[in-house]
């Protein structure tokens, strides 16, 4: 999902960056609130940065042939909501695009949004609407991760569709190849996440029940 | 709960082989961003990216070197955390957060400070 540095035009890239600004802004409020008034959870935001650090890192190989990575940003939507996980997204997107060459500075503002915003809001979304309508929390944080994984990729491939349209199909014939190589390849490594995630789930639901009382209470509210 | 953890670990493992198993020789396995760099190019032969990274790895050893220290940094700091947690939770919260009058036993403990 990363898209490389100087491959979008620049009016994209300041269009981007100007859509993902102020959800950077509201995410980085919304954690200087949740640790100011709730500073127990700030091992548990830690450790769900650490988990979009690890699956982010994990290149892994899918039936298409091709090698790409989870997000990790399911969890971390799931527990503090879409926009704390935009900033998590946004320092992870930093540190490779400045020690990794992956991704780039130009580039990552239409990163955070695909990484940051749109998977975090899937993700987010399914966790709360499939829990209202009961059918457990399990298949809930499954259900957001693996999907939200798979928005970005969807994101991704729409961004560079609108940059580069085809000759003769426009947009929606390079949308077509460009989800050809990104969201097709992401399908087993996405159902990865969903499990991966239930596992770190799995582990909370055990060792971590204050915290999470905690936080469904204040994510109610969240976004 | 870690027999079901153990059965979905598998699963991860199992989704992350069977692609290498049946491709065999005949995949190169290939990064899909390095893909989408050439479906670009492909599609606009005479796009030029305007922007090169202020500082590449100089070899795939030190990228890999550099991937594999993010991977170390997040897990390093998963396994504190659930190390933690699991410590805490078997001495029966008596160490909880420097308040050891909050003492064990109710897991709600949290909610109330």
């Amino acid at each position: 999902m990363h898209i490389m540095e100087g491959y979008l035009p620049a009016s994209h890239c300041i269009g981007w960056a100007a859509a993902s600004a102020p959800f950077v802004i509201l995410g980085l409020r919304r954690i200087a609130r949740v640790v100011r008034e709730h500073p127990q959870v700030k091992m548990l935001l830690a450790a769900s940065g650490a988990y979009v650090f690890v699956l982010s890192a994990l290149k892994l190989p899918s039936v298409t042939g091709s090698c790409s990575h989870p997000t990790g940003t399911g969890l971390a939507a799931s527990l503090f909501g879409p926009t704390v996980t935009t900033v998590l997204s946004a320092i992870v997107l930093l540190f490779q695009a400045l020690l990794l060459a992956h991704g780039g500075l130009t580039t990552l503002g239409a990163n955070i949004f695909s990484m940051g915003i749109v998977g975090p809001f899937v993700a987010y979304g399914l966790y709360r609407g499939i829990q209202a309508i009961g059918l457990g929390t399990t298949i809930a944080i499954f259900t957001a991760a693996t999907l939200g994984d798979l928005a970005t990729y969807v994101t991704t491939s729409f961004q560079l569709a609108i940059a580069f349209p085809d000759p003769a199909s426009g947009i929606i014939g390079a949308a077509a190849k460009f989800l050809g190589i990104f969201a097709v390849t992401q399908v087993p490594l996405a159902i990865s996440e969903g499990l991966l995630t239930v596992v770190v789930w799995n582990l909370l639901s055990k060792y971590s029940n204050g915290e999470l009382a905690v936080l469904s209470n204040i994510s109610r509210k969240a976004a | 709960m870690m027999k079901r953890n153990l059965w979905l670990l598998a699963a991860v493992i199992a989704l992350a082989v069977v692609p290498l198993l049946i491709h065999g020789k005949d995949a190169e396995f290939a990064g899909s961003d390095n893909q989408a760099e050439q479906a670009i190019t492909a599609l606009d032969p005479s796009y030029k990216p305007w922007a090169a990274p202020l500082w590449e790895p100089p070899s795939s050893e030190i990228e890999s070197l550099l991937f594999a220290l993010q991977a170390a940094i997040g897990a390093g700091l998963l396994g504190y955390y659930f190390g933690r947690r699991r410590g805490l939770a078997e001495a029966g919260g008596l160490a909880e957060e420097g308040s050891p009058a909050k003492a064990a036993s109710n897991p709600q403990d949290h909610a109330a400070h």
